[in-house]
């Protein structure tokens, strides 16, 4: 049987890191209550005594806890991102993950022991930034961010001793991953600068009479029927006039999903599979990695041979936003 | 068990319609202040305080409303807009409560309607959220 990859998934609460760990997550990642990290939202996250508990019921079930500070400190204020550098080393997790060069110099300096990887947010796409991370900063595990192809990640894993760490499941972003700035164009605030991508109190949605319109910062982003499904209020996810066509300009609602070439990146060496999702409820991660464990397991033993269960891809279907799925860049035609 | 598929027929939605909405609203009302009470539902009671809110159970035709003040839930009658309204059938709010279902599932496939104040709607989600159901009678209730 082939080495597994770890199956890294989200946990907001801690309800549904216990739900990622009783379902088979080898190890979960969280954040604080503060603009430390990208899920900056209101009533997610854990404090000390929560992520406390959360790090001893995985330690009991010997499972891993990854902390993410991945947002990026602004200059002259970044107290609250080494308080957190500190305060995970102090409740022991088994790695930080970060994105901002000062703060990764800080964690190396500061806590040698603390071991460090280097977030989707990062947007290290080349084996070159990642054996600089970890030439300067003694990075042993980096988040690749989701533009690459297969045949690129293979490529990358093949220059670098870093651990190579992929998404496997989840929502899909514009995929200039840590340099994107519509959500800063609408509201003035990003997920590298607040923690938070379309921050919701700028959100609303209205009843049209016909159907619902969604709105960010009073501008109309999108316009769904009746039965129509629906995304996030995300400007690259919304509908625009172009050329008298009114139509999905950047990006459609839909979610990475990789069980289709789960053995392929086995076979590339892949350290871990991520599943994006630390705003959703422990239903989600119930069943999501619920599927991506047995999925993994099954690629494990049956290697090329695998075949995808459809209860997997029913499962994973469902949760996906605008109920589609993509294996997005793993397989595009062009590069 | 899982909740099964199923919509309130238009029979049983005439006959809850001509009851007062009232009780319903008193007990979710009385529940809330209960678990908050024995600290289950870790309520940060300012995020709250001063607003209203409305669950419709689009199926029984039943629109509960109730508002927070500094330390606890009570029900409320007034026409005027509530500060969130959440929209669903009563099966989807029943698998809702008990996990089947996380909220953006029901909300990208528009069986859940959030209007109103989306914030406000967000602390709501990760309160009940972050409710640990396993310190409580109601554990063998909730699925993993």
């Amino acid at each position: 049987m082939q080495r597994l990859p770890e199956l890294i998934c989200p946990a907001g609460s801690l309800p549904a890191l216990k739900a990622a760990i009783d379902n088979g997550a080898d190890a979960v990642y969280l954040g604080l209550k503060n603009d430390t990290n990208a899920r900056n939202f209101a009533g997610l996250n854990f404090d000390h005594r929560s992520a406390s508990e959360g790090i001893r019921y995985a330690r009991d079930r010997k499972r891993k806890v990854l902390m993410a500070i991945n947002t990026y400190a602004r200059g002259g204020d970044s107290l609250r991102w080494r308080a957190a550098i500190d305060e995970a080393a102090a409740l022991g997790v088994d790695a930080v993950i970060l994105a901002d060069l000062g703060l990764l110099a800080y964690a190396h300096e500061r806590h040698p022991s603390l071991r460090l990887h280097l977030s989707v947010q990062g947007s290290a796409t080349n084996y070159e930034a990642i054996n600089l991370a970890q030439s300067l900063f003694g990075v042993q595990r980096a988040v690749l961010p989701r533009v690459l192809t297969l045949d690129q990640v293979r490529h990358v894993i093949a220059n670098t001793s870093v651990e190579i760490e992929v998404f496997g499941f989840g929502s899909l972003c514009v995929m200039v991953e840590g340099r994107c700035l519509l959500s800063s164009y609408a509201t003035g605030e990003s997920p590298n600068s607040h923690g938070v991508c379309s921050p919701a109190r700028f959100v609303r949605w209205e009843d049209n009479g016909k159907g619902m319109d969604a709105r960010l910062n009073h501008i109309l982003i999108d316009r769904y029927g009746a039965s129509e499904t629906a995304g996030y209020p995300t400007l690259c996810k919304g509908r625009f006039e172009v050329e008298g066509h009114t139509d999905y300009v950047l990006e459609q609602p839909s979610s990475l999903n990789v069980l289709a070439m789960l053995p392929q990146l086995l076979d590339a060496g892949v350290a871990a599979i991520k599943v994006e999702g630390r705003q959703r409820s422990p239903a989600y991660v119930a069943q999501v990695t619920r599927a991506l464990r047995e999925a993994l397991d099954q690629a494990g033993q049956t290697g090329q041979r695998f075949s995808v269960k459809p209860a997997w891809q029913q499962a994973l279907s469902k949760v996906s936003e605008g109920q589609q799925v993509t294996l997005g860049a793993y397989d595009r035609p062009w590069k | 068990m899982p909740v099964p598929d199923f919509t309130l027929p238009s029979f049983g939605r005439r006959w809850l319609q001509r009851l007062p909405a009232t009780p319903p609203a008193w007990l979710l009302v009385h529940s809330l202040n209960q678990l908050q009470k024995r600290q289950v539902l870790a309520a940060d009671m300012s995020l709250l305080s001063g607003k209203t809110f409305a669950v419709e159970i689009c199926d029984a035709g039943l629109t509960l409303t109730f508002s927070a003040d500094d330390e606890r839930f009570h029900t409320r009658n007034t026409s005027n807009t509530p500060d969130l309204h959440l929209a669903a059938n009563l099966a989807d709010f029943l698998r809702l409560m008990l996990r089947e279902e996380d909220p953006d599932t029901l909300f990208f496939s528009r069986r859940l309607r959030i209007e109103g104040d989306t914030e406000l709607g967000l602390i709501v989600k990760n309160l009940l959220d972050s409710v640990d159901w396993d310190s409580t009678p109601l554990r063998r209730f909730m699925q993993h």
